[in-house]
């Protein structure tokens, strides 16, 4: 038997959850729907081109919040249901590495169902988007991606003990990951051009988005273990 | 103190508690408790519910931190090496840490990758829990009780576990299952693993034991051998 590099670690976990997620579709058959529905409701509600056209950076990204809950729910359900946590504790895995695994695979999870929102509100909402702004839009949405996925990461394994977690872990995270919401809806409206802005405004954005990924994934990564611990 | 006990621990001992107090918010789930289990035992747990078995259990997996008291655990110091205690046991409570949407290959190759355990000492695990041919393609879901009992176990093989830590490993398990758990419990002692197992299966894990300890109120109240 040999040591275990914490590059295995993440490898390992990361290629488990995504397998995990490819045989159960739950994204592809129940949050992808989910997260198209919630678009036509937005539809439904604001009923207007010129106002769907100016509130869909704000829409696709609350859509994206709301249902990427469900996704990190998910991710730590398929943990908790026979008592793998535990038994990950035990075996004496690198808590880090396993942060970064189910950080990495969240991603890949979220990056699909972000692709998804934005073709769905540029068909539904009739956006018109620009290849400058296609630039911006796909890298803010990853840098969004990343900071979303560490936080998420980080508090549904602090939630993953306590009764009522499912409601608890919507309460912790909302609030933490508004800038998220604040800094991508921002870059995604430059990227659209909604309300008149242009391209160049959506970068400094994109610098929030990616100081907000850093702090909160290499936070995360040395605080995973104790908050599971204790 | 930690250094004292080891000082003390020969490496005939597997686990050794001294004074060791656990609380559970103010409630003291293991009061005042000194236990001493050598290697290659097999030692049953007894006592009423809330007695202290699944704390003891927990505090020598290291997943409960001792709020009094020292500890030694396979050489290693409960207080200050709980992270190498972990690594040297093996636990299956009441559930058994497996994924239902992988297949039993699945699990043990997930849970192998995890300490570098390679394909042979995964081929042997399976073949010792009687996990080979058709099983390690069925996924976890579709396994009996029994069938997922002896994959967690299978695990702990592949671990290397030298002290295995089994919360009620009957519960929730027919006769036949419960047949094969304690023949699979049989071989894991007879290849020196030490094995501390809490039943409400008192004939059939007295059967097992060569050893029983009785607890109640967190402390040890009998040692009757």
């Amino acid at each position: 038997m040999s040591s275990v590099s914490r590059l295995q670690t993440v490898r390992a976990v990361c290629a488990k959850d995504l397998r995990i997620e490819q045989r159960s579709k739950v994204l592809t058959s129940q949050i992808v729907p989910f997260a198209l529905v919630m678009l036509v409701l937005f539809a439904f509600a604001l009923d207007g081109d010129v106002i769907l056209e100016r509130t869909a950076p704000g829409l696709v990204w609350l859509a994206m919040l709301f249902s990427s809950m469900i996704i990190v729910q998910r991710s730590f359900v398929v943990e908790i249901a026979d008592g793998a946590l535990d038994a990950l504790r035990v075996a004496g895995a690198d808590m880090s590495g396993v942060f970064w695994g189910k950080w990495f695979a969240l991603i890949v999870q979220l990056v699909v169902l972000e692709a998804v929102l934005i073709v769905g509100a540029i068909v539904m909402y009739g956006i018109d988007l620009q290849i400058s702004g296609l630039v911006l839009l796909v890298t803010s949405s990853i840098s969004a991606t990343c900071g979303l996925s560490a936080v998420s990461t980080i508090y549904a394994g602090l939630a993953s003990g306590v009764r009522g977690r499912e409601s608890l872990l919507p309460l912790l995270v909302l609030p933490v990951a508004s800038p998220v919401l604040i800094g991508a809806t921002r870059a995604a409206e430059a990227a659209f051009g909604a309300g008149g802005t242009v391209v160049s405004e959506g970068w400094p954005w994109l610098g929030l988005l990616s100081v907000f990924a850093v702090v909160f994934s290499f936070g995360g990564s040395l605080a995973f273990g104790p908050l599971i611990d204790d | 103190m930690g250094v004292e006990l080891s000082a003390q621990c020969d490496e005939s001992v597997a686990v050794t508690l001294r004074d060791v107090v656990v609380l559970l918010g103010d409630f003291p789930a293991l009061a005042s408790l000194d236990l001493s289990v050598n290697r290659g035992e097999v030692v049953m747990l007894t006592g009423p519910n809330g007695a202290g078995k699944t704390s003891l259990l927990r505090v020598c997996a290291g997943l409960v931190p001792i709020a009094r008291g020292e500890g030694m655990v396979m050489g290693a110091d409960l207080r200050h090496q709980r992270a190498s205690v972990r690594s040297r046991v093996g636990m299956v409570g009441h559930s058994n840490g497996l994924y239902d949407d992988l297949t039993v290959r699945e699990n043990l190759e997930f849970w192998g990758s995890l300490i570098g355990a390679g394909d042979d000492e995964l081929r042997q695990a399976m073949s010792i829990m009687g996990l080979d041919g058709r099983l390690a393609s069925v996924r976890v879901r579709g396994l009996s009780a029994g069938q997922r009992r002896r994959t967690a176990f299978a695990i702990l093989v592949v671990r290397r576990a030298g002290l295995w830590l089994l919360d009620e490993p009957h519960a929730g398990l027919d006769s036949d299952a419960r047949d094969e758990v304690d023949e699979v419990l049989r071989r894991a002692s007879a290849s020196g693993a030490t094995v501390m197992l809490s039943s409400h299966e008192l004939d059939r894990a007295q059967q097992l034991a060569t050893k029983e300890v009785r607890l109640a109120g967190g402390v040890v109240v009998g040692d009757p051998q």
